[in-house]
């Protein structure tokens, strides 16, 4: 389901960005500036897997290696070389990037399931090399010492600095998708998820478009990974293992595949809900799985599509107020 | 009259604030793997806390204090060990720590705690939690390095110097793995073949027939769980129990991984705790009156045996509670200072425990003993 | 080092046919619908969980100790298909295996309630001695899962080729509409090719429980394998699945002995990488039809 375009995103984003700004100001309890953080971590990496699945309709099952790859590359270069953590940071990004294009390549003409399991294998093997490659990463013990990131000399080593940074970068990047979805590019993707055949047809370069979404998922993904690094001081072959890519294409499928908005709900709530959890103790896992399977019997087109539908019908609803006010300021262009 | 009750109502209500001061709280957390890849580890450690902080309020607590133990499941990861370590500090306010469950977990909440100061009693086995010494940072698990001397000593004496290792990939495995590696030269051992395995594998026969080819005189199990079987059962299908000993770790000194393994298990080797054998030490051992009593406490109390990771809770549980009593205060520096200072020759279902500045681990390796596995039941060997 | 190649090639016989086993449980409910049932690992957990306290605590026999917990299993995955993927069959596939994911949490969840998170064993079926193969050793419980699954590979090839139910799977699989249109049932069949999966889930736990132990979250692991054996193969065939799975587990074992163990399952998985490169449908796979 195509989200609906238009100014309305930007409207929805100073919302978002101006709630989370000022939210601080009525709780800063470490513990949930913390949870704030690993969410805004996480819909990152969605956003950009959502750009690859939603739009682009590709499945990467192996995305957290990617996380995995940023972390870790960030992590090494800065633990153990005491290169500057921006600059790792920068150097994470390259690499990953370049790990994406040579996987891309052979992997994206795969389809279907197929794709699905190159993409696992894919993840399982980086999984494997981050605990074998103990000289560098610390294997399975982890990498400690992860020094912070500071900006100007100003050290981001508390939570609720971090959860600016993380904040920030996530609505500049969410910035630069809906950019990238209302663009040409945009309309290309959507094309090959349709019929990509047709695409072809009509001139778009398929393969070479899906490779550079996949990149930038990526890029994504690593952003993510340098940030988590930075944050937590230590990290872990387990927190970017195959239990992670099934979490972020759980996001991407429950907030709604090719929605924006759908990425920071999936990540929002999936982030959320095992803290609500913790509570009920033993049948946390029950009532997860159960909600997986509710939420997707009632919203099959995920959380957002599903309700942006509702809303954009309701116009046409005879003597909706909310209709009407919808219709005219939300989306001009449908007139009267 | 009714001055009579008034005066009888004003001193009854100058009364309950003594009545109500009495009833101290603490509150101590817990993040534990309860649920995912090490709960085997966390399970047991949930359900001992649980039991004994019911047993102990029951009694009145202790001086009274009563404890308010808060326990969450970590599900062995550490972004979640974080997570929950800054509820249990930020949000439920408690003042001390136990746990986590698995190596990985406590480093990532190392730097929480540093910050926090709140006291952690870790119940790991991975030598990084506790060497450096960290000031807040306590463990209650027999590290890796003093359990490898043990055995280490044990098979200098019988001139086994050839050694192999089979252990899982995950953080306890690999650093059983680098601690012998590290031990092995100091004890004139020779170490002939390594190899490893995915803690979720189902089959190890090609290990260790690599192994086997070497003809080491020991070969050494480090893992947890199922897999510990599964490698029992390999090594005696290839028929390595014939010429060479099995030497599992101290993660699996529990009889009912022992019991699956039926008669794969017999003759296996492993270091452990005086505990688990505390009727078979000599009568002049200073130690065996303590543990033969804590030994019966323990099994009569929870109708199983003394088991490892609900053993090392056990003792964490204890060596505060104790510090409580002495400093009858729930001031988190204070307690850690309390048991830094004070655990001294502590009896634990680990080991005899002494805690110092510089010792944060509090065993050594002659607290240790070899036993084995035999007809059902463990056998002191040394 | 001929011993050492044997012994590998050996377990990776016994640890493929259980991949292979377990694949084939995917390629049922793959053949009907296109889904791909995360919860098949469990499936084979709960066969080996509930033949386990079936047999280890009320002592029943082993037989009908196989045919309750078959039965019971067989009936879970019908439920699950019933109260989870019926109502939104007509939902994007995408969704319908996000639900089969909730459906293995929630199995999981229930699971670790009832069973704990304890290791349970059911004894061999036959002697626990080795066959020994100069100088190499091989369970004798291996040979069980081998034979089993072949003879559920042969048994797929006959119901799928031969009997009305199987054929009309098949042709619910190529076009749900013309299926419909010719009166076949489609509620039917999947809630048919559900149950079929848990039964077999059943028997490939039960079988492989004296060698792997089984414990509550031990599903994870063999959906993935089952899942990689499948798709190896070519997902929907049954052959496939079988060579999918002997591949993958004679690579593991082979890269244990040759490469080394820490790194074996990279290189398989690097292997089925290169091999999916090739053949894109998987090894005896026919290459997925795109509708234009």
């Amino acid at each position: 389901m195509i989200m609906q375009y238009g100014r309305i995103n930007y409207y929805i984003l100073i919302i978002i960005a101006a709630t989370v700004l000022a939210f601080p100001l009525f709780n800063s309890n470490e513990y949930i500036i913390s949870v704030m953080n690993f969410m805004g971590i996480n819909i990152m990496i969605v956003l950009g897997l959502n750009l690859l699945m939603g739009y682009a309709g590709q499945i990467s099952l192996g995305h957290a290696g990617f996380f995995g790859m940023g972390a870790y590359i960030s992590g090494i270069l800065t633990a153990k070389y005491s290169i500057n953590p921006w600059i790792a940071l920068i150097i994470a990004v390259l690499l990953t990037s370049i790990l994406a294009l040579t996987v891309a390549h052979p992997t994206l003409r795969l389809k279907g399931y197929y794709l699905a399991m190159a993409t696992l294998g894919f993840g399982m093997i980086l999984s494997i090399i981050f605990v074998q490659l103990d000289e560098l990463t610390g294997g399975a013990s982890g990498l400690v010492g992860i020094p912070y990131l500071s900006i100007f000399g100003f050290n981001l080593s508390t939570s609720l600095r971090m959860y600016y940074l993380i904040w920030v970068t996530l609505f500049v990047l969410t910035v630069l998708s809906i950019n990238l979805v209302e663009s040409k590019i945009g309309r290309a993707l959507r094309a090959i998820h349709t019929g990509e055949v047709a695409a072809m047809v009509l001139g778009v370069e398929t393969h070479k478009l899906k490779i550079k979404v996949f990149i930038l998922s990526a890029i994504f993904a690593s952003l993510a990974g340098s940030y988590y690094a930075h944050f937590v001081n230590f990290i872990s072959p387990s927190s970017f293992d195959f239990h992670y890519s099934i979490l972020f294409i759980t996001m991407v499928i429950l907030g709604g595949m090719g929605s924006i908005w759908g990425s920071y709900f999936g990540g929002s709530l999936l982030s959320i809900l095992p803290e609500v959890l913790h509570s009920i103790e033993d049948y946390n896992i029950i009532i997860y799985g159960f909600l997986l399977i509710i939420i997707m019997f009632f919203l099959p087109k995920g959380v957002i599509p599903t309700l942006s539908e509702y809303i954009s019908n309701m116009p046409e609803r005879k003597g909706s107020i909310i209709g009407k006010l919808i219709s005219t300021y939300m989306y001009p262009q449908k007139g009267k | 009259m009714k001055k009579c009750m008034v005066l009888m109502i004003a001193i009854l209500l100058c009364l309950t604030p003594f009545a109500t001061a009495q009833q101290k709280v603490i509150k101590i957390g817990a993040t534990l793997a309860v649920t995912g890849v090490a709960s085997t580890l966390g399970d047991p450690e949930k359900k001992t806390l649980e039991m004994l902080t019911e047993e102990l309020n029951s009694k009145g607590g202790v001086k009274g204090w009563k404890i308010e133990m808060i326990i969450y499941d970590n599900e062995g990861d550490p972004t979640k060990a974080v997570t929950t370590l800054k509820r249990l500090i930020t949000k439920d306010g408690v003042k001390a720590v136990i746990g986590p469950s698995r190596t990985p977990d406590a480093l990532a909440m190392i730097p929480v705690i540093e910050e926090t100061k709140i006291p952690m009693l870790a119940l790991v086995a991975g030598a990084p939690v506790v060497h450096p010494v960290k000031k807040w940072v306590f463990s209650t698990a027999q590290p890796n390095d003093i359990v490898i001397e043990k055995i280490a000593s044990y098979l200098k004496d019988r001139r086994m110097n050839r050694v192999a290792i089979i252990y899982s990939a995950d953080a306890f495995g690999e650093d059983g793995y680098k601690v012998l590696k590290n031990v092995a030269p100091k004890y004139g051992l020779e170490l002939v073949a390594v190899e490893s395995f995915q803690s979720k594998d189902t089959d190890m026969t090609t290990q260790l027939s690599k192994i086997k080819v070497q003809n080491p005189h020991a070969v050494l199990c480090w893992a947890v769980g199922p897999p510990t079987v599964i490698v029992m059962k390999n090594f005696k299908q290839l028929g390595m129990d014939k010429t060479m000993k099995l030497i599992q770790s101290h993660g699996v000194a529990n009889k009912k991984i022992f019991q699956l393994a039926g008669e794969a298990g017999e003759g296996v080797l492993l270091p452990s705790g005086k505990i688990l054998i505390a009727e078979q030490l000599s009568d002049r051992d200073p130690q065996k009156a303590a543990l033969v009593k804590y030994k019966k406490d323990y099994e009569s109390r929870f109708k199983e045996p003394v088991s490892t990771f609900g053993g090392h809770a056990y003792d964490a549980f204890w060596m505060l509670v104790k510090a409580l009593e002495r400093t009858d205060t729930d001031n988190p520096e204070r307690l850690r200072d309390e048991i830094e200072k004070n655990t001294v020759n502590f009896y634990g279902t680990g080991g005899v425990f002494t805690y110092s500045p510089t010792d944060h681990n509090g065993l050594k390796a002659k607290d240790l003993v070899m036993i084995e596995w035999r007809n059902g039941d463990w056998r002191l060997i040394e | 080092m001929f011993e050492i190649i044997l012994q590998a090639i050996l377990s990776g016989i016994t640890v493929g046919s259980i991949y292979g086993l377990i694949g084939l449980g995917f390629n049922i409910i793959y053949n009907a619908s296109y889904i791909i049932n995360f919860a098949q690992g469990e499936f084979v957990m709960l066969g080996g969980m509930i033949a386990a306290t079936t047999f280890n605590v009320f002592k029943i026999n082993p037989i009908y100790t196989l045919i309750i917990s078959t039965t019971i299993v067989t009936l879970i995955g019908a439920l699950i298909e019933r109260m989870a993927i019926q109502p939104v069959r007509h939902a994007d596939v995408s969704v319908l295996v996000i639900i089969t994911i909730g459906a293995s949490i929630f199995i999981r969840g229930i699971s670790m309630l009832i069973w704990g998170k304890d290791p349970y064993i059911l004894p061999p079926f036959t002697s626990s001695e080795p066959i020994i193969i100069k100088n190499a050793a091989i369970n004798p419980q291996s040979l069980w899962i081998i034979g089993t699954t072949i003879v559920v590979v042969i048994f797929l090839q006959f119901f799928f080729k031969k009997t009305i139910t199987g054929k009309a799977m098949r042709a619910v699989a190529d076009n749900k509409k013309a299926a419909s249109l010719m009166g076949i049932k489609i509620e039917r069949i999947l809630l048919i090719s559900f149950g079929f999966s848990g039964a077999l889930g059943s028997i490939a736990g039960i079988i492989i429980t004296p060698i792997t132990l089984t414990t509550y979250d031990i599903g994870i692991i063999f959906g993935l394998k089952g899942f990689s054996a499948a798709i190896l193969g070519g997902i929907g065939n049954s052959f496939g699945a079988l060579i999918g799975g002997l591949l993958l587990g004679i690579l593991e074992c082979l890269a244990a002995a040759l490469v080394s163990s820490g790194y074996k399952d990279a290189v398989a998985f690097l292997i089925l990488l290169l091999v999916l490169f090739i053949k894109p449908s998987g090894i005896l796979g026919k290459g997925l039809i795109e509708k234009v």
